[in-house]
């Protein structure tokens, strides 16, 4: 995981083995590297300790976010479906239903400084160089109507940035401003002269339906085979949502589509499909398999991808394996950041999947 | 969990509304069997108590019965974009004594639960310590051993439940939750191999802790804490932690919200301020009616919820014994004891408490009582050793208004109807 020596340390721990190296301790473990600390101790603090040099500005952090986060939180930083909204909602925290969003809740900006930094893009976390968690950051405050657009956010004027809720928390309080709740005596008779049902949740009606989760190797032959009949008979009738990996499943093996749906997982944060996906950090997929490279509309490729196209490349099912297998080997300079896929079963079961949405 | 074969074996609620139409009339009996005529099951030689069984080794690790299939985490699918980043539920309504097992046990992922093996496992300590120090996962079974019961409750557990009743069952009102025997080796001890001298004045000093997976999900947790009762856990019920409860090694921070149990712990950091990272400040700090919000709420308080008869678990016997259960914990201490009232608050009676409660773990409680069949208002109300006492949905919102969405511990109620069935509903 490390991109040090890592053994260089338990050689020298190993030399001395048997002797304690400290005296007041059970001389366990080893002593960490500062390359080490430094590879992994990455948190960045409200006044700024542990940012490293660097900067970026809104124009280079919108194009960045467009490309890398506009997927799931939106061009405009809006958010998509249920992903989290990043911009808006000031004035919304005392309402029903409050907005929270860096503007409108955060109360660090090194907060969204360490996050990006460290655990995003969702699917690609520690990708991003430092300039570029600088710009995205920028733009996230230029959306949020906090700073202009010709703003540039860097080492330097960091914690100069206010946040508007900076002053919105207080430390739990609860042993006082609940203190109520610990000095009754609960009453057990006579405690109230009526009740009336207020709300019903059925009414409401949103409990998920209770069905048995069950794997394929734990259920019986003859349970499997009713599930299959079960799905085809429900595939038959109108009332089915779309869903256009279980239609085209009956042609395929439906435990192999099964199978790559759960490997497309790993290719979800950049990968649409379904009716009505759009383009993210990646192409929509649907019908991809037997198309020709680099022609998805509204997609910007790389230049080696959209020559690959017009030189004829078909993603045929030879082609997309050996592309999945080690893309960057595969076609250098493709902007596909994906490391690949090392089990050819996996290979096999995505290309079901594939093929299960054209 | 999504294959599409699952979507359609049937439910365990329509079976048990077929059951419970089909036994109406012999009810009270127990068994469907008409009176006075003899039971095939006793009377007739069955399959079973005839041929052969399965030879040892056909599960080389067991599985439940496949009459228990319905006994499974749930998803909620329209609270979170996507399951990686996602939470599902504990079957409580179908589980007894106070022991999750792993496998059902919620999972709550920020980044989806990764693969570590044991041989790639580093825990580093660095910070304000004598001496910055690596672990192997070697290293840490050579530490003395501690053996622990403790929950471990999501603070968004009934977080949906602030604002109304919504979810209908336990599993979902309050499933975000699970009770293990944790075997591992205290944070003390690890934060004394690394020499704690730096660190100066304990007081107003903290531990950054965090996560090796691509969310990191880093928290601050006070050194005072961390030097009490916080475990870094390797086994749970006997066995290595399941992948998505942190494997190899997650940390345990007994009677604080289910976040600060960081999975997958890679790096304690000693410090002297709180990082305030996504987890402890965007998120898990609780939003009050006039707009401000409560930050560093760690304790879990009082809560119980009774687990059946509830709206996943009907009572189908008819009238007669009925046994009322369900579960009580504290992050404060304690259970101390659990009242259940029938009339939906008007008038409780004690339950009995199967075993003593114990420090920052589930106690499970009963009420064997006799049911004539009427209308219930069920619920369960805990109280702790430190004296407190749960709360209604009512006395919470007057302090904290509807937009808080975590530490939801009000009293829950249970509307049990004259056919058996139940609902979640609000009272007045």
């Amino acid at each position: 995981m490390s991109k040090f020596p890592k053994y260089l340390a338990a050689g020298v721990f190993a030399l001395t083995c048997g002797t304690p190296l400290w005296a007041d301790g059970l001389g366990l473990g080893r002593v960490a590297l500062p390359e080490e600390i430094a590879a992994w101790d990455l948190d960045v603090s409200p006044d700024g300790t542990g940012l490293p040099p660097g900067s970026g500005d809104v124009w280079t952090g919108e194009e960045i976010f467009a490309e890398k986060c506009a997927v799931c939180h939106g061009d405009f930083a809006e958010g998509v479906g249920n992903w989290p909204k990043l911009a808006g909602g000031r004035g919304t925290l005392d309402r029903e239903d409050p907005l929270k969003t860096v503007g409108s809740y955060w109360p660090y900006l090194s907060t969204g400084w360490d996050y990006i930094n460290r655990s995003m893009p969702f699917g690609a976390a520690q990708t991003l160089e430092p300039d570029e968690v600088y710009a995205i950051l920028a733009y996230i405050l230029y959306s949020n109507d906090l700073v202009d657009e010709d703003f540039t956010l860097s080492q330097e004027n960091f914690t100069s940035v206010s946040m508007p809720n900076a002053q919105g928390f207080f430390v739990d309080d609860r042993l006082t401003s609940e203190q109520y709740f610990w000095t009754t005596e609960p009453c057990m008779q006579d405690c109230k002269e009526t009740v009336e049902i207020t709300m019903r949740a059925r009414v409401l009606d949103v409990t998920p339906e209770e069905t048995a989760a069950s794997e394929a190797g734990t259920a019986s032959a003859a349970e499997a085979t009713e599930a299959t009949e079960a799905t085809e008979a429900v595939e038959a009738a109108p009332v089915v949502q779309e869903d256009p990996v279980e239609e085209a499943a009956v042609l395929l093996d439906p435990e192999l589509v099964a199978k790559g749906g759960k490997v497309f997982k790993k290719c979800k944060a950049c990968h649409r499909v379904g009716e009505g996906a759009k383009n993210g950090t990646g192409p929509v997929l649907n019908a991809i398999v037997g198309s020709t490279a680099g022609q998805v509309d509204g997609f910007r490729y790389s230049k080696v991808m959209t020559a690959a196209g017009e030189d004829g490349l078909i993603w045929n099912e030879a082609e997309l394996a050996a592309f999945l297998t080690k893309p960057r080997a595969y076609m250098k300079g493709t902007k596909m950041s994906f490391a690949g896929l090392r089990k050819e079963a996996d290979i096999e079961a995505i290309l079901a999947y594939l093929k299960s949405l054209d | 969990m999504s294959d599409k074969a699952d979507k359609f074996v049937p439910s365990r609620r329509q079976f048990l509304a077929g059951a419970a139409a089909a036994g109406a009339g012999a009810a009270a009996t127990g068994a469907a069997q008409a009176a006075g005529q003899a039971d095939p099951l006793i009377t007739e030689v069955q399959d079973w108590a005839s041929g052969l069984g399965d030879g040892v080794d056909a599960t080389p690790y067991g599985l439940p019965i496949r009459f228990e299939q319905d006994v499974v985490r749930r998803n909620v699918e329209w609270l979170t974009a996507d399951t990686i980043s996602s939470i599902n539920f504990t079957p409580i309504h179908a589980l007894d004594g106070t022991i999750t097992p792993q496998g059902c046990a919620f999972e709550r992922h920020h980044s989806g639960a990764i693969e570590l093996a044991k041989e790639d496992y580093r825990l580093m300590i660095n910070g304000l310590v004598d001496r910055p120090l690596v672990f192997s996962y070697a290293d840490l079974e050579r530490f003395p051993r501690e053996n622990r019961v403790y929950f471990c409750e999501c603070a968004a557990n009934s977080g949906m439940e602030w604002a109304g009743a919504q979810l209908n069952g336990a599993q979902f009102t309050h499933g975000m939750i699970h009770n293990m025997e944790y075997s591992g080796v205290s944070l003390r001890s690890l934060l004394e191999e690394a020499g704690l001298a730096a660190a100066g004045d304990f007081k107003d000093k903290w531990v950054y802790v965090e996560g090796a997976d691509a969310s990191s999900n880093g928290r601050s947790i006070p050194l005072e804490k961390a030097l009490d009762d916080v475990l870094v856990a390797f086994k749970a019920n006997g066995e290595a932690l399941r992948k998505e409860h942190g494997y190899p090694v997650r940390l345990v921070v007994p009677g604080w919200e289910g976040n600060m149990w960081i999975k997958w712990l890679r790096r304690i950091e000693v410090t002297d301020g709180p990082v305030e990272s996504r987890e402890e400040t965007s998120k898990y700090t609780d939003t009050m009616e006039d707009g401000s919000a409560r930050k560093w709420t760690w304790e879990m308080d009082a809560k119980s919820v009774i687990t059946s008869p509830s709206p996943q678990a009907p009572i189908t016997h008819g009238t007669g014994p009925l046994v009322i259960t369900g579960l009580a914990w504290s992050g404060r201490g304690a259970i101390t004891g659990v009242d259940v009232s029938k009339d939906g608050g008007k008038t409780w009676a004690e339950a009995r408490l199967a075993a003593p409660g114990t420090d920052k773990a589930l106690t499970r409680f009963y009420l064997d009582t006799d049911w004539d069949g009427s209308e219930m208002l069920l619920q369960a109300r805990a109280r702790d050793s430190s004296g407190y006492v749960q709360p209604t949905k009512t006395q919470l919102r007057e302090v904290r208004g509807l937009n808080s969405i975590y530490h939801n511990n009000a009293i829950q109620t249970w509307w049990v109807k004259a056919d058996g069935e139940a609902e979640n509903v609000e009272v007045s």
